[in-house]
C-alpha cells in the first residue's frame, strides 16, 4: 500500500478507535484508581438483568417470527414473482428511511384499534412486530443474496419430480441451502433488538437499550462500562456472521449489496 | 400399447403459442428424442410431461391412466436437468438417496439401491462426494442415478449433456442409451444436438415453432427429410432449387439432373432438391456433366475433407475422402455429379403436410 493509503488508514482507524479506546478506559476507573467497580456494579444490578433477558428474548422472538416470514416470502418471490422482487426490496429499505419514530406512532395508532387483545397490550411483546419490520431490509438482503447464490428454480423442481411436497422441498432442499444467509439475517437482527431505543422508549418498556440509557443519565463510568458491553454484543454477532460466511463448504455470505 | 401418450398438447403463454398440437405415443422402453432448435418447444413438452407445467390442453397419458392435472411429485417421473440440479447440502449418496427416503423405504433397501446405482453410473469411488467436488460430468451422472433411483415410470432428459465437454458428451450419451435400454425404461430426451437424437433414440421427432416437423427412426430422419425444415437442421443439405423437366429430370439453372425422386412431380414444378456432402461427386472438369464450378474452399475434417463449391452462384458441400483432397485445390474447376436415386425433392409450391402436423389449425 502507498504511503498515504496508511495515512488515511490510520485516521479513520483512530475515529473509531479513539472514543472506544477513552470509553474503555473511563469504564474501568473508580475514583482515581482502575478497578472492574463498575462492571461489578453492572452485574449486581437487578435491572440489567431484568432488562438484558427482556431484550434478549424479544430478540429471540423477532428473529423467529422474522424467519418464519421473509423466508418463504423470499423463496416465493425467487420461484414465480422474480419481476416483483425490485419491488419488495424497495419496501424492504422503507423502514431506512421511514424513522422509528413515525413507525411506533403508527404502530401505537394501529394498536387503538378494539380487536387487539388487551392482553398483548400490556406486554412487551407488542414491540415485536414493529422490530420484524425495522428487521427487514437486513433478513431480505441476507435471504436475497443467499437465494441468489443457489439455483431455486432446478433445486425446487429436482426435489418436486422425486417426489416432495413443497414442506419438504423447503425444509429439506431449500432450508439447508440459504441457512448460511437465514444465520447472518437472524444475527444481524439480534444486534437490531439488542440496540433499539426509540420504539421500547416510546411505548414505555425497560428493555437493554433504555436501560443503557436511563444508566447514562444517571452513572457515568458504570455507563461506559455498559457501553463497552453492549459494543461487545454487537461485535459477536458480527463475527457470528463472519464465522458461518467461512464455513467451508458454503457459498460465502454477503449481507447487504449487490454481489 | 402405448406407455406414454402426448395427446393433442397445446401450451401457449400469454400471446405466445409454444406448442400446439403434439401427439406422440411411446411404446414401453422406447427412447425418444424431442429435436429442435431453441424456442422449438421441446422442454415446454418435456416440462409439461413432468408436471411443472400445464397444457393449455391436451393431457398426459401413462399406462391408459391420464397424469395431465397430478402434481409433479406425484409423477413417479425421473428427470435430470440441463443445469446442475445436486442438492449443493447433500453428498452424491444422499442425493441418489433423496427420493427413496421421500418414499419411506426402510433403511436397508435404501442402502442396497443406493450402492447398485451409484455403482451402475461407474461413481463408487465418489460416493462421499458433494456436488462441488465432482466434475460436471460426475454431476449429471448422479442426477441419472437420483432419477432413476425412484424406479420411475418414465426418465425425461432435458439437454443432460448440453453445459459438458464434447469428450465427456459423447461418452455419457453412449452410457445414458446402455443403461436406457438395461432397465428397458421409457426415455423422453430432450435436445437441440441432431447427431446426439440420432446417435442414441429409437425414434426422434424434430420440432419447430411448436410443432412436430416429422417423426420416425433416425436413418428415415435423415435420409428422407419430409420438409425442408428437416432437411435443413439434420445434418448438411446441399438445396437446389429446380425445375422439373422431363420424367426423371430437372433444370438447375440450365443444366439438366437426372433425379429419380422427381418422377412423382409434373413437368414444369418448381422443387427443391436435397444432397447430402457425402453423396455429391466432384471431379476434375472436363468430361463437362453434372454441375460446373470452382472450388472455393478446403474444410478438413480428418478422413473426409469438405470442399465448397461455387456452382455458378450457388455453394455446394462436397465430401470426398482427404486423400483426394490435393488433386482438387482451391481455384480448381471441377464438376459435382450425384447419383440419380440418392437425392429428395420436395415440391416448393405447395407445403407438404407431414403425418404428425395437423393442417387444420392456423
Amino acid at each position: 500500500m502507498r504511503r498515504s493509503g496508511w495515512f488515511w488508514l490510520t485516521i479513520g482507524g483512530l475515529y473509531f478507535l479513539l472514543p472506544l479506546a477513552a470509553t474503555a478506559e473511563f469504564s474501568l476507573k473508580e475514583g482515581d484508581s482502575y478497578s472492574l467497580g463498575p462492571y461489578r456494579e453492572i452485574f449486581n444490578d437487578p435491572q440489567f438483568r431484568d432488562t438484558f433477558f427482556l431484550s434478549l428474548k424479544l430478540a429471540i422472538a423477532t428473529i423467529v417470527v422474522a424467519l418464519l416470514l421473509f423466508i418463504p416470502t423470499v423463496y416465493w418471490v425467487h420461484l414465480r414473482l422474480p419481476r416483483l422482487r425490485p419491488v419488495v426490496q424497495f419496501i424492504s429499505a422503507l423502514p431506512f428511511v421511514v424513522p422509528p419514530i413515525v413507525l411506533i406512532v403508527g404502530i401505537l395508532y394501529v394498536y387503538n384499534y378494539q380487536w387487539v387483545p388487551s392482553k398483548y397490550l400490556g406486554s412487551p411483546y407488542y414491540l415485536v412486530p414493529g422490530y420484524v419490520v425495522l428487521a427487514f431490509p437486513f433478513m431480505f438482503f441476507a435471504l436475497d443474496n443467499a437465494f441468489r447464490a443457489i439455483d431455486v428454480h432446478t433445486l425446487t423442481e429436482a426435489s418436486q419430480s422425486l417426489g416432495a411436497g413443497w414442506t419438504r422441498t423447503l425444509w429439506r432442499v431449500i432450508l439447508p441451502n440459504i441457512s448460511a444467509g437465514a444465520i447472518a439475517g437472524a444475527f444481524l437482527t439480534f444486534a437490531l433488538v439488542m440496540g433499539e431505543f426509540t420504539m421500547a422508549s416510546l411505548a414505555l418498556f425497560n428493555t437493554f437499550p433504555t436501560y443503557i440509557n436511563y444508566i447514562g443519565q444517571t452513572k457515568a463510568n458504570p455507563a461506559a462500562a455498559l457501553t463497552i458491553l453492549s459494543f461487545g454484543i454487537t461485535w459477536l454477532a458480527l463475527l457470528g456472521i463472519l464465522m458461518v460466511g467461512r464455513r467451508p463448504g458454503r457459498g460465502a455470505v454477503q449481507v447487504g449489496g449487490a454481489r | 400399447m402405448a406407455y406414454l401418450e402426448l395427446q393433442h398438447l397445446h401450451k401457449e403463454f400469454g400471446e405466445f403459442t409454444a406448442i400446439q398440437e403434439i401427439d406422440v405415443a411411446l411404446e414401453p422402453g422406447e427412447f425418444l428424442s424431442l429435436l429442435g432448435p431453441s424456442g422449438c418447444g421441446k422442454t415446454t413438452a418435456l416440462r409439461i410431461v413432468a408436471g411443472f407445467e400445464r397444457p393449455t390442453s391436451g393431457r398426459i397419458v401413462v399406462e391408459g391412466k391420464d397424469l395431465t392435472h397430478v402434481a409433479s411429485n406425484h409423477r413417479d417421473m425421473g428427470m435430470v436437468f440441463q443445469a446442475y440440479s445436486l442438492f449443493p447440502n447433500m453428498n452424491a449418496q444422499d442425493n441418489v438417496e433423496f427420493g427413496l427416503r421421500i418414499r419411506k423405504k426402510p433403511p436397508g433397501e435404501r442402502k442396497r439401491k443406493v450402492a447398485e446405482l451409484i455403482e451402475l453410473v461407474g461413481l463408487s469411488a465418489a460416493a462421499k462426494r458433494y456436488p462441488h467436488q465432482l466434475s460436471g460430468g460426475m454431476q449429471q451422472r448422479v442426477a441419472l442415478a437420483r432419477a432413476l433411483a425412484i424406479e420411475p415410470r418414465v426418465l425425461l432428459l432435458d439437454e443432460p449433456l448440453s453445459a459438458l465437454d464434447a469428450l465427456v458428451r459423447v461418452q455419457l450419451r453412449e452410457e445414458i442409451r446402455r443403461l436406457q435400454t438395461q432397465l428397458g425404461i421409457t426415455t423422453l430426451y430432450v435436445t437441440h444436438d441432431q447427431e446426439e437424437a440420432l446417435s442414441i433414440s429409437d425414434r426422434v421427432a424434430v420440432l419447430t415453432q411448436g410443432r412436430i416437423e416429422q417423426i420416425g427412426v433416425p436413418a428415415d430422419i435423415y435420409n428422407e427429410p419430409n420438409t425442408p425444415f428437416v432437411a435443413e437442421f439434420i445434418g448438411t443439405m446441399n438445396r437446389l432449387e429446380a425445375t422439373v423437366t422431363d420424367d426423371g429430370e430437372v433444370d438447375f439453372q440450365g443444366t439438366r439432373l437426372r433425379v429419380d425422386n422427381a418422377r412423382g412431380h409434373r413437368s414444369g414444378e418448381r422443387v427443391l432438391v436435397l444432397v447430402r456432402p457425402e453423396t455429391l461427386a466432384v471431379e476434375p472438369s472436363g468430361n463437362g456433366s453434372g454441375l460446373g464450378g470452382k472450388v472455393v474452399a478446403h474444410i478438413f475434417l480428418g478422413a473426409t475433407t469438405r470442399l465448397k463449391v461455387d456452382a455458378a452462384g450457388q455453394e455446394l458441400s462436397a465430401d470426398i475422402p482427404s486423400t483426394r483432397a490435393a488433386a482438387l485445390p482451391v481455384g480448381a474447376r471441377v464438376s459435382a455429379t450425384f447419383p440419380a436415386e440418392s437425392a429428395r425433392v420436395l415440391g416448393l409450391e405447395e407445403k407438404p403436410a407431414s403425418p404428425a402436423t395437423a393442417p387444420a389449425d392456423h
